[in-house]
């Protein structure tokens, strides 16, 4: 199955993109594909290669990376709710790219599922 | 799910998309994203359809002065949905109720809809966004 991820909160104070990220690598390892995850609302900071947790914690927005460069998977943030949050090209992670809300849309058009995860 | 068989022959397709908006309009910015989903959904000509429950109900109250909150006021975006050919509007009874609401409260016309048949409405949907 085809599925599209919508992630609606940042890294660290909400579990949301913890458990899209679980999700997605457990669809995987099922055989499913991931057309594409989605960043909204503080979800956009999930892309900001600027973060740096304590060592002995996971690493929220490399953990993205690795998988999207695993699996040729299309990470984007949504453009108008990262000006808002000064999520910008030059602090994005590797795999991570900025779009507009119709890349959303077009994921709810083209996958068989797609799955929010927010607050 | 809706057919899908139309890939490939140039038909663009169409799905029914459900915005479900949970959280009251201010305090948090999940209502003001909300709508510009629902605006880009509307522009790529999709079925829209808007569902408010829970404080989301709020959303859509007549009479927002949010000027001492240093906000803007956005509310008068849910009246010019219509321009938008996004007329399918739904609030929950039971979220009406416990906030003692009645439809005439709201500032656009909606259809209230039990909890049950609501449940109902939401499995016929290809797509479900929540805030």
């Amino acid at each position: 199955m085809k599925f599209g991820i919508l992630v609606n909160e940042g890294p660290y104070q909400h579990q949301a993109s913890d458990s899209a990220y679980q999700f997605a690598v457990a669809a995987l390892a099922k055989g499913h594909e991931i057309y594409r995850v989605f960043f909204y609302n503080d979800g956009v900071n999930n892309a900001n290669k600027l973060t740096e947790p304590p060592q002995d914690d996971r690493n929220v927005t490399r953990q993205w990376s690795t998988l999207a460069a695993q699996h040729d998977i299309d990470l984007v943030v949504c453009v108008a709710a990262s000006l808002r949050r000064g999520i910008k090209a030059e602090i994005l992670a590797p795999g991570f790219h900025i779009s507009g809300l119709g890349q959303l849309i077009e994921a709810g058009i083209e996958a068989d599922r797609v799955l929010v995860f927010g607050d | 799910m809706s057919d899908t068989q139309d890939e490939g022959r140039g038909i663009p397709k169409v799905k029914r998309f459900m915005l479900v908006n949970r959280k009251a309009p201010y305090g948090t910015i999940y209502a003001l994203e909300a709508l510009e989903v629902v605006l880009i959904a509307a522009a790529f000509d999709q079925d829209v359809s808007l569902v408010f429950v829970d404080d989301g109900v709020y959303q859509i109250r007549k009479g927002q002065q949010t000027k001492d909150i240093g906000q803007k006021n956005f509310s008068p975006t849910y009246r010019a949905l219509g321009d938008y050919d996004i007329e399918k509007l739904y609030v929950e009874r039971e979220s009406l109720e416990a906030r003692g609401l009645a439809a005439d409260d709201l500032l656009v016309p909606v259809q209230v809809l039990g909890a049950v048949e609501l449940g109902a409405l939401m499995d016929e949907q290809d797509v479900v966004f929540s805030f």
